[in-house]
């Protein structure tokens, strides 16, 4: 049953429009129906198993919060029926609400966020997210005129990916290296990223870079805006970048193969929440601070 | 036609004189209420007509722009420019009268307070009032222990403990002299800090009480002597004290006939709580533990027997300090472990019992790491601190407070304890705290914060000045090389020693707060607050 999920899962994660948690939940509710177990602590048990084994296949904070998410989202309710498959049955009824719901998160983002980018603004953003994407899409449709600087964001290019659908969508952009974020900074009005979790503190660990964009961003007074789903939230705290767990940093592969992580590239960075200016989330639009309430409230 | 009005209650007051109690106090609850409509509708002039009516005290603070008080007529007031309250003197009240008089009296005083009561300076009451203010009274009161330089709170609260002393007493009992002693301030106090008190250890609060003491339970007297020595310090200490003496104070009362337990106890230890704070002014943590016993007190159902509701307050006390002190710090050093890593340096300040536990936990569960133990004068707690850790093993390095930025560069994280978490995220510890916040910042050191939730207050304070303790001022002579420079400082006019005991921190300069439940920004404070209460 492991291999089958995890093969399912990796054929999910390479849809492009969908989000690697999204994908990680989609495995985790297939994974619920197919299980055979006889209480609900094993139950649980499985699934957190589940969880440990997408993480080795994708090691993004975003699939480790998404999985932890759904168990607190599915066993919210006091299961108080005593039969298990009807306990089961509610919860897979949860977990297709779930998924439904943050299905639609993108969207919300991406209407709470086009109103910040005023007609001739230039944005500079990093690397690739489907979420930037969307917000410039939606600001696109409503007729607005900007331009757009994507970072290269080496090792994997993936800012010519963005840049590419950025073409797409007749958006004019240009492509910048990462070494030309503090050159360009003058030229722009905001800065938008995307993050892949969102932690306690109210900051965000994002793709390797960002910490410098938010730092230069600072320097030359322009906002900082974070788009993330709620999803994304995570019960992690970093006081430095030294303090993000080895695991997030690497990709699964490396973590596995390598013996002396000092040699290797981390993939991501943490940037603190004085940097940043406000965060746009499907729960509204909140500053750094109002993050930690946001997360006590889901999930305690 | 207000005053026509006004006066027209106050005669027909005067002739209900002889009436109940009980309709008397209704009476005046009715006048209360008139006056604040009356107040919300002339907003405008400067002038107020009131009238009240007053017990017969002596006020030489007031200045003569009073109205000679009468003995028999009802007077209708005419508030100068200065608002004090002057009214009719009647003879022979009851004691319910006196305490519905003097409850309307203070609520007009508190309206009118409101005016001065941006300056920390009170002048006394001929000071022009300022426009009126708009705000009815929502304010709260000031707490006495920060109105040291105004006489007339301080003769309120001499008033208040002897009124305590009587109400302890019982009707049966009739002893002399005995009170709750008013301590009297030291010593020549720095201007910007005036409104606190500021008492020296030579002159204990127990000297002004005879023996014997039927007023004040003997722990609680053996209590104070300890906080006001300061052989009891630290805020977990002193509550987790504070808390035992009230289990012996439990234990040996005993229900008088015709009282509740619930009501009974609760007036007991008013004065209990106010010759504490004579001794030493009450810490936060104290004030939510003696919130939580009173609260307990009164939720005593009334058919309980005394031996089965003094076992159950036993018990409560009991659960408190298991779970908000024993539990909580088991807790956050779990979480607290989590951020010590091998290698760390780790830098510590003073001697807080959370902290030092929190290392040697870690240093238990074989972390790798060194501290550092900072140490200002005069207390000079790293000391104890040092000799803590050293027992453990750990490997310290100790320093003064002057030394900070010279070895901060080798300095991985800062952790610190804290007396008080404000709600509006500051941090309210003890004196150097700031500072070491601050240093740690500009060198961009994470500094950790750790605290019980039971430390949280409702209180909001932006600045060190406004309510603060003050310490003996002669803690800080000392004798170098047979020298002491400043054993004659009282003679020098000019000269003042100040002993500070607590700073507050902003929250920008503290990273993470560490507490039973769990990680949180100093921004979320509030968030816990409101969490608590939700669940209470």
């Amino acid at each position: 049953v492991d291999e089958n999920q995890s093969f399912r899962f990796s054929q999910w994660e390479e849809d492009p429009d969908v989000a690697s948690a999204v994908a990680a939940i989609r495995s985790l509710l297939e994974f619920l129906k197919r299980d055979q177990s006889e209480t609900i602590l094993g139950l649980r048990e499985n699934m957190t198993k589940a969880i440990q084994r997408l993480e080795e296949t994708d090691s993004s904070v975003a699939v480790s919060s998404g999985g932890e998410l759904f168990l607190r989202f599915i066993s919210l309710t006091s299961l108080e029926h005593p039969d298990l498959s009807q306990c089961k049955n509610v919860m897979i009824e949860r977990g297709e609400l779930f998924l439904k719901k943050i299905s639609l998160s993108r969207g919300k983002v991406g209407k709470l966020c086009h109103t910040f980018i005023k007609d001739g603004a230039k944005i500079l953003t990093h690397s690739s997210s489907r979420v930037v994407l969307k917000v410039l899409e939606n600001a696109a449709a409503d007729n607005k005129r900007f331009t757009v600087y994507v970072t290269e964001s080496q090792p994997d290019s993936a800012g010519k990916l963005m840049a590419q659908k950025l073409h797409n969508l007749n958006i004019p952009v240009t492509v910048v290296l990462d070494a030309a974020v503090g050159y360009i900074m003058e030229k722009v009005d905001l800065v938008i990223v995307g993050a892949e979790g969102v932690v306690e503190s109210g900051g965000v660990i994002n793709k390797i870079g960002t910490y410098q964009m938010a730092v230069c961003s600072k320097a030359h007074n322009k906002p900082f805006y974070v788009v993330a789903e709620s999803f994304k939230f995570v019960r992690l705290y970093p006081l430095n970048q030294q303090d993000v767990p080895d695991r997030f940093k690497y990709k699964a592969d490396i973590l596995k193969t390598v013996k002396d992580l000092n040699q290797e590239h981390p993939m991501i960075d943490y940037t603190p929440p004085s940097l940043i200016t406000l965060l746009f989330t499907d729960l509204g639009v909140l500053t750094p601070s109002a993050v930690s309430d946001e997360l006590i409230k889901l999930y305690l | 036609m207000m005053l026509i009005s006004a006066a027209m209650t106050l005669v027909v007051g005067h002739e209900l004189q002889s009436a109940e109690p009980k309709e008397e106090k209704q009476r005046l609850r009715k006048e209360k209420k008139q006056h604040k409509k009356n107040k919300k509708d002339d907003r405008g002039p400067p002038e107020k007509e009131k009238e009240k009516e007053k017990a017969s005290v002596p006020a030489p603070s007031k200045p003569a722009t009073q109205s000679p008080a009468h003995k028999a007529a009802p007077v209708p007031v005419n508030a100068s420019a200065s608002e004090s309250p002057v009214a009719a003197e009647k003879p022979a009240k009851s004691k319910a009268e006196l305490r519905a008089e003097r409850r309307a009296r203070q609520d007009s005083e508190r309206a009118s307070k409101q005016g001065k009561k941006e300056g920390g300076q009170q002048s006394t009451s001929s000071k022009p009032k300022a426009t009126p203010n708009e705000l009815q009274p929502v304010v709260k009161r000031l707490p006495d222990h920060v109105q040291v330089d105004d006489p007339v709170a301080l003769k309120k609260l001499a008033k208040k403990l002897e009124r305590q002393q009587k109400s302890g007493q019982g009707c049966s009992l009739n002893i002399t002299g005995v009170k709750v002693p008013l301590r009297s301030d030291y010593g020549y106090k720095v201007s910007l800090f005036s409104h606190l008190h500021q008492y020296s250890r030579k002159n204990p609060p127990t000297q002004q009480i005879s023996i014997p003491v039927t007023v004040i339970h003997p722990s609680i007297v053996r209590l104070g002597l300890q906080y006001s020595q300061g052989i009891i310090a630290g805020s977990n200490a002193r509550s987790v004290a504070l808390l035992h003496a009230f289990k012996q104070v439990i234990q040996d009362y005993s229900t008088p006939p015709n009282e509740e337990l619930s009501r009974d106890l609760v007036n007991k230890l008013s004065p209990y709580i106010s010759f504490l704070s004579q001794c030493r002014p009450l810490s936060a943590s104290m004030g939510n533990a003696i919130k939580y016993i009173k609260k307990e007190i009164s939720n005593i159902p009334s058919q309980c027997k005394e031996e089965e509701a003094k076992r159950i307050l036993q018990e409560c006390i009991d659960s408190y300090i298991n779970e908000k002190i024993i539990l909580a710090s088991e807790a956050i050093s779990k979480y607290a472990i989590e951020k010590i890593s091998d290698g760390d340096v780790i830098l510590v300040y003073g001697c807080s019992s959370l902290v030092n536990h929190i290392l040697c936990e870690a240093f238990e569960k074989q972390r790798k790491f060194r501290v550092i133990v900072v140490d200002s004068r005069p207390r000079l707690e790293g000391r104890e601190a040092l000799r803590r850790l050293v027992k453990k093993g750990i490997r310290c390095t100790y320093v003064l407070i002057s030394a900070l930025s010279y070895i901060l560069p080798e300095v991985s994280k800062v952790f610190l304890g804290a007396h008080a978490l404000l709600a509006n995220g500051y941090v309210m510890s003890r004196v150097g705290t700031s500072q070491i916040a601050l240093v740690a910042k500009a060198y961009n050191v994470p500094v950790l914060v750790c605290c019980e939730t039971y430390k949280f207050c409702e209180r909001v304070q932006t600045d060190s000045f406004v309510s603060n303790e003050l310490d003996d001022p002669d803690d800080l002579i000392v004798t170098r090389n047979g020298k002491t420079h400043l054993e004659n400082w009282q003679t020098v006019k000019s000269l003042g020693l100040l002993n500070l005991v607590y700073d507050v921190t902003p929250p920008d300069f503290v990273d993470l707060v560490i507490t039973d439940l769990g990680m949180i920004p100093c921004t979320s404070v509030p968030v816990v607050l409101r969490v608590k209460n939700v669940d209470q």
